[in-house]
């Protein structure tokens, strides 16, 4: 029992710091000029990598399942300048559907 | 109070919170499953899991570390599999510091409420960030993954997972939808091209976190001269 209370207190502390590390250390100061360009890339490579992963992810896996048809779906939709409330509502519904039908 | 807030960071509170609103429903049925999993045989417990969701609110490193115990798994491997897959939370951090205000203990605070959502819905593109908006979608989603967590808890296997269906899918939908706003240079289209690839190419070899880590090396290409 004290194992997990041990996994439960280093894992929140550890992910305090982790979050808390970039905003504390770096304040409002604005960064130089390169560090700043390759910052202002960071947000379109991990949100790919997000996107990439959280769809054909599956533990060290890569599948295809209902997922895939529901990002395809918010795909068409952001073609189409969907807001993103409704883009993310058709992706689960689309996924959901698919997954009743017995698609992935 | 030291000062009142003026109505545009209220204005940028609440559009951050009605954005994260449909996915507090997905990530609060994702806390269920997490609270049920904790009080399955082999679990971690009901008050463990409750604390873990309020200080760690990071989804899928709860999942990991929930998972290697309930496996029998040593405690230093779920600590290390939490924190490789929370690593990212670094860059990340890095990414929003320039945009929060206050002294250290505001700042702290403020980190805290960064998760993958939140942040994605701050980003306003081209490396900008509002925290406004970060600080209501994430109070909305902290809520959301904490309430979810305890009603798990509560419920136990009667509930049965409910993290099925189509609610995985709106997690890639809404990267997707904030990466699409993204894509405003050839730049940010090559770094997001290649941070995918990074990261799908990683996943069948490395630890799970580290693809996600490694998928930020692509903004070096921020170092290359235009």
């Amino acid at each position: 029992m004290t194992d997990i209370w041990v996994v439960v207190a280093v894992i929140g502390a550890g992910t305090m710091l982790i979050k808390a590390a970039g905003p504390l250390t770096l304040g409002d100061r604005p960064l130089p000029a390169r560090v700043q360009s390759v910052v202002a890339l960071l947000a379109p490579a991990l949100l790919a990598a997000l996107v990439a992963t959280t769809t054909f992810g599956s533990g060290q896996e890569l599948i295809a399942d209902a997922r895939v048809i529901g990002v395809a779906v918010a795909a068409v939709a952001l073609l189409f300048h969907a807001p993103v409330l409704l883009v993310v509502l058709l992706a689960a519904g689309a996924a959901g559907v698919a997954r009743l039908l017995g698609v992935g | 109070m030291a000062e009142p807030s003026s109505p545009p960071i209220r204005f940028e509170l609440r559009r951050g919170a009605v954005t994260a609103l449909p996915l507090a429903v997905a990530v609060g049925l994702f806390g269920v499953s997490f609270g049920v999993l904790s009080v399955t045989s082999g679990g971690m417990g009901a008050l463990p899991a409750m604390v873990m969701s309020a200080t760690t609110f990071a989804g899928s490193a709860q999942f990991a570390a929930a998972s290697i115990l309930a496996g029998g798994g040593q405690p230093v491997a779920a600590i290390a599999a939490a924190l490789l897959l929370n690593a990212r939370y670094l860059p990340i951090g890095v990414s929003v510091a320039r945009f929060m205000t206050g002294g250290p203990a505001d700042r702290f605070a403020k980190s805290q409420l960064v998760v993958d959502e939140s942040w994605a819905i701050a980003a306003r593109g081209e490396g900008e960030f509002d925290a406004g908006r970060l600080i209501g979608a994430g109070v909305v989603l902290w809520l959301a993954w904490v309430g979810g967590t305890i009603v798990g808890v509560i419920g136990g296997e009667a509930l049965g997972d409910p993290a099925t269906l189509g609610l995985d899918a709106a997690f890639p939908a809404l990267f997707l939808a904030l990466l699409a706003s993204q894509l405003a240079s050839h730049r940010t289209m090559v770094a997001a091209v290649l941070g995918g690839t990074i990261a799908l190419a990683l996943t069948p070899f490395a630890p799970p976190g580290v693809p996600i880590i490694a998928a930020s090396s692509a903004a070096l290409i921020g170092l290359l001269r235009r």
